[in-house]
């Protein structure tokens, strides 16, 4: 049944806007439950955002900015898994003033539960206005406006977040459609793959490359704080761990010395990052502050250790050992003390990173790699994604969904909610691998 | 499939220097030297370009021509050298033994069947394992420095059992 969910979720994250069927629905709650057992995706009609006054700015006509803003709220409850929205295309038109007083007889007809309108008006100081309004069609209640203000070429920011609130108003959860992400960009053969850092909204857009492909890198990282960016680059032939200042553009070596370092990841304070470093065939996991100094060592086992992941609140690390034999889970204190291994389900797990929200750890299950989820006691293993090699997963940063690296030769990104299951692939110009997802943008 | 091709580098730079002096290993060779062209390059993407003469002495063709193989082999998930990867690494050690002023990069490698940071892990096991024993068997640990690439540079891009016994190796790389 959750396989037929899944890919009833996925089927209608592809189709079109006229493909929206409100009857094959069930009459849904008010509220999306995106914990419980029944996730039928949500009728939510998105008219066409209209303009008070259609006026030119930097990013196109107010007119246009209301059907695009209106088509990228559409697009991310959509992309959700938990919601089917009904329009733009095929819904009547909403006026200025019929922003704030809905049509709501019209809009039940539609099979609409709830209703989104808005507006994009162009300010005197060049700014946008972009209204968000979101209403129960059933009870012609309102339940949530805002008004964000953004410069033209961030339109698309204000979009999201409108959907953002939409999307917490409903579901009670975080939001995490206004986040980026910055991934291994590959292309060309296998043996010779180029792999440039690149970073883009979390929808694909708005795309760019931050190295050009000279040296391979792999496994950027976001601060939590979205200043700096942490990865690994063969740069020199030297491979090691890079921060990456966005403003700046500036990179520095995380570590000096001639050890290889890798798979980093930072504190949820910013101020630290974990890596592991590898001496003489001895990987272990150690800690830095990212301004540098000297790095503390945090295992001593002679296996591999590597993968660490701190919990939200910093007291804990969670990261992957094969001491007993087989990689597995382990969990220790932040000062290295008191390891013990969590994974008893049976084959090998690799990659564990800790939900934003504490409550569940991801990993990759190295027999089939697949996508997994367990609580933090190893408890409730549940295997996400189905056939296809899967590794690496990354965490939205409402903790509800989960980006991963698809294909062991030529990767893609894809996207899984944890709850339902619905997948999706996540648009790149080019292959992709090893995502991270940001925080909400502040 | 590297290791035949190896050999076939190795048989050709044979072919092409037949009465050179340096021909020691000639017993280990393949006794009939295919008829293939000079253009043959080894899994690393490198050629021997010198098709007119001897590999000159301490040059990577040289050691290519002089040893069994650039490389050794592992099983799944395993740093251990087994017998045949011995005799390898014994030839090599020999090899620098009597080129003493070069130094070499040894670069370890993963199959695409583990996670990325932990084959880097793994790989990193794996030069190390070769470079142990090429200390062990006399190389000064400053001419040696090790890299690791995990499953990002495979030497056969496929995905079958062939391939990945192929990509689990650890090579000993000579400067042009």
């Amino acid at each position: 049944m959750k396989a037929l969910l899944a890919l009833f979720a996925v089927l209608l994250a592809s189709a079109g806007h006229a493909q929206a069927d409100p009857q094959s629905a069930e009459p849904p709650p008010l509220e999306v439950d995106v914990t419980g057992g029944q996730r039928a995706a949500l009728p939510i009609a998105v008219p066409d955002m209209p303009t008070p006054q259609e006026s030119a700015t930097a990013a196109g006509g107010t007119g246009a900015l209301g059907r695009q803003v209106a088509d990228i709220v559409a697009a991310d409850l959509r992309n959700s898994g938990l919601f089917t929205p009904i329009g733009p295309g095929g819904l009547h038109a909403v006026s200025f003033p019929q922003v704030t007083a809905p049509d709501f007889p019209y809009f039940a007809t539609t099979g609409a539960q709830n209703l989104v309108q808005g507006f994009v008006q162009a300010n005197p100081n060049g700014s946008l206005t972009v209204g968000c309004y979101l209403y129960d069609v059933a009870a012609q209640n309102e339940l949530t406006r805002q008004g964000y203000v953004v410069q033209p070429r961030d339109w698309r920011r204000a979009a999201h977040r409108c959907a953002d609130a939409i999307y917490s108003r409903l579901t009670g959860e975080g939001a995490y459609f206004d986040t980026r992400i910055v991934y291994v960009s590959e292309t060309g053969p296998a043996r010779r793959r180029i792999k440039r850092l690149a970073i883009m909204d979390y929808d694909g857009a708005n795309h760019r490359f931050l190295t050009n492909g000279q040296w391979t890198v792999l496994t950027p990282r976001f601060a939590p704080n979205q200043q700096t960016i942490t990865f690994m680059t063969y740069q020199d032939e030297r491979p090691r761990v890079m921060v990456y200042e966005l403003d700046s553009g500036r990179t520095r070596p995380l570590v000096t010395g001639p050890n290889m370092t890798f798979a980093p990841r930072y504190s949820p304070d910013s101020r630290f990052i974990i890596f592991s470093m590898a001496v003489s065939g001895n990987t272990d996991i150690y800690r830095i502050p990212v301004a540098g100094g000297t790095p503390q060592r945090l295992t001593s086992s002679p296996g591999i250790d590597t993968g660490g992941s701190y919990s939200p609140d910093g007291s804990r690390i969670t990261f992957e050992s094969d001491r007993g034999g087989s990689q597995q889970i382990y969990l220790m204190d932040a000062d290295g003390s008191n390891q013990r291994r969590i994974s008893f389900g049976g084959g090998g797990y690799a990659t564990p990173v800790w939900s934003p929200r504490g409550d569940l750890i991801a990993f990759t299950k190295t027999g089939g790699f697949r996508i997994g989820v367990m609580a933090p006691d190893g408890s409730g293993e549940r295997i996400l994604t189905g056939g296809g090699y899967a590794e690496g997963p990354t965490w939205a940063p409402n903790g509800r969904a989960v980006m991963f690296t698809r294909g062991a030769s030529q990767g893609e990104l894809w996207y899984v909610d944890v709850a339902s299951g619905a997948t999706r692939r996540v648009p790149t110009p080019l292959g992709g691998s090893d995502p991270a997802w940001s925080p909400l943008r502040p | 499939m590297t290791r035949l091709t190896s050999l076939t580098a190795i048989a050709v730079a044979l072919s092409l220097t037949a009465g050179c002096a340096h021909r020691r290993t000639a017993n280990e060779l393949p006794p009939e030297p295919p008829s293939a062209t000079a253009a043959e390059t080894d899994a690393t993407g490198n050629q021997d370009g010198n098709v007119t003469g001897a590999p000159l002495p301490g040059s990577r063709g040289d050691f290519l021509q002089s040893v069994p193989a650039d490389r050794v082999f592992f099983d799944f998930d395993s740093f251990a050298l087994d017998d045949q990867d011995r005799t390898t690494l014994d030839a090599q050690a020999a090899w620098l033994g009597r080129n003493a002023g070069v130094r070499v990069t040894i670069e370890g490698h993963a199959d695409e069947r583990g996670t990325r940071e932990y084959n880097l892990a793994l790989g990193d096991r794996r030069a190390n394992a070769a470079r142990d024993y090429l200390e062990a068997r006399g190389v000064a640990a400053s001419r040696m420095q090790v890299i690791s690439w995990g499953k990002e540079r495979p030497a056969n891009p496929a995905s079958n059992e062939t391939a990945w016994a192929e990509n689990r190796r650890a090579v000993t790389v000579v400067p042009e």
